[in-house]
């Protein structure tokens, strides 16, 4: 029965195009290049407006009008969130592997493993804002604060699409409606993943790492 | 034991789970180096063209396996480089242009 339902849900499926590739990837495709562009502004606006605050918080030690500011970064925890985010990347993966071998078990298992590794990532963000309101850097307090919160809030944002796209995903599977012969849907779903690992890994060099 | 992999036309077979994992090891010690690099004084000087650099090899290695560029049909390599160019572009604009509004 199962069989039957994953042949026609195979079928349903296919289509051909002029180019011989599923449009549906061409399409995830088209969406994460305007992407590029999208945090591609941010990640100018952050570096154009970086040191150009006239008052504090500063990202790392700093002295303004003869006012000493302690750094708000964490270059330790931050660089955890990383590594964290940077493992999901693996286990969605390993997602794909397992949907492409058949083993379903093994997909609802990396599917979970990458939801929670990307709570993980957006809790510790959580953390780090509010940490960083204490100390006194907000949305509106500087240019360091406006155009630090709208890079990483926006990348936030997505991680959190990209969890809720994973567990409605998981649920799909769980209820037997993600047969082995849609693979391509946990690929595209991968592929955004993927895109927001890389995306944190020009942010973490840009924002937190590059000196002054 | 059967796949499902899909391999469009121009596309080649993904790499399995040992492949994943040796990628994620390089990825995990390219972040170790980068953070090291950014507390070790002696390498201050070119610390920027190194962390971009080691930046520049983790976006490779995630786009080119996990993302499977490396393996799949070059029109989906193209859209994505064809963004990134556009986006590098767009900063390296904005960057020169305020650079020169704020001297």
């Amino acid at each position: 029965m199962e069989h039957a339902v994953a042949t026609a849900h195979a079928a349903e499926h296919e289509h051909r195009t002029s180019t011989g590739l599923d449009n549906r990837k061409l399409v995830m495709w088209a969406f994460l290049a305007s992407d590029c562009l999208f945090f591609g502004s941010f990640i100018s606006a952050y570096m154009i407006y970086r040191g150009r605050s006239p008052s504090g918080p500063c990202p790392h030690e700093c002295v303004l009008n003869g006012v000493h500011y302690d750094g708000v970064f964490n270059i330790p925890y931050t660089s955890v969130s990383a590594f964290v985010l940077l493992m999901s990347s693996l286990t969605m993966v390993l997602a794909l592997a397992a949907i492409q071998r058949g083993n379903h078990r093994g997909l609802r298992i990396w599917l979970l493993a990458t939801a929670l590794l990307g709570s993980v990532f957006v809790g510790g963000q959580y953390f780090e804002f509010t940490t960083f309101y204490q100390k006194g850097l907000s949305l509106s307090s500087n240019l360091f604060g406006t155009t630090f919160f709208v890079l990483t809030g926006f990348h936030g944002a997505h991680v959190t699409v990209g969890i809720i796209m994973l567990l409605s995903l998981l649920l799909t599977s769980l209820l037997g409606r993600l047969p082995a012969s849609d693979s391509l849907t946990v690929e595209l779903t991968g592929l955004y993943w993927h895109f927001v690992d890389v995306v944190w890994i020009v942010i973490f060099t840009v924002v937190y790492l590059l000196p002054m | 034991m059967a796949t499902h992999q899909e391999i469009e036309p121009g596309g080649h077979a993904h790499p399995g789970a040992k492949e994943y994992v040796l990628v994620a090891v390089a990825l995990g010690f390219l972040t170790g180096i980068e953070v090291a690099v950014y507390y070790i004084d002696a390498v201050r000087p070119w610390l920027a063209h190194l962390l971009i650099i080691l930046s520049a090899v983790k976006f490779f290695l995630v786009a080119s396996f996990f993302m499977h560029l490396k393996f799949d049909n070059r029109l989906f390599s193209s859209l994505f480089v064809g963004g990134l160019i556009l986006a590098i572009s767009l900063g390296i604009s904005l960057l020169a242009l305020f650079h020169n509004l704020f001297v």
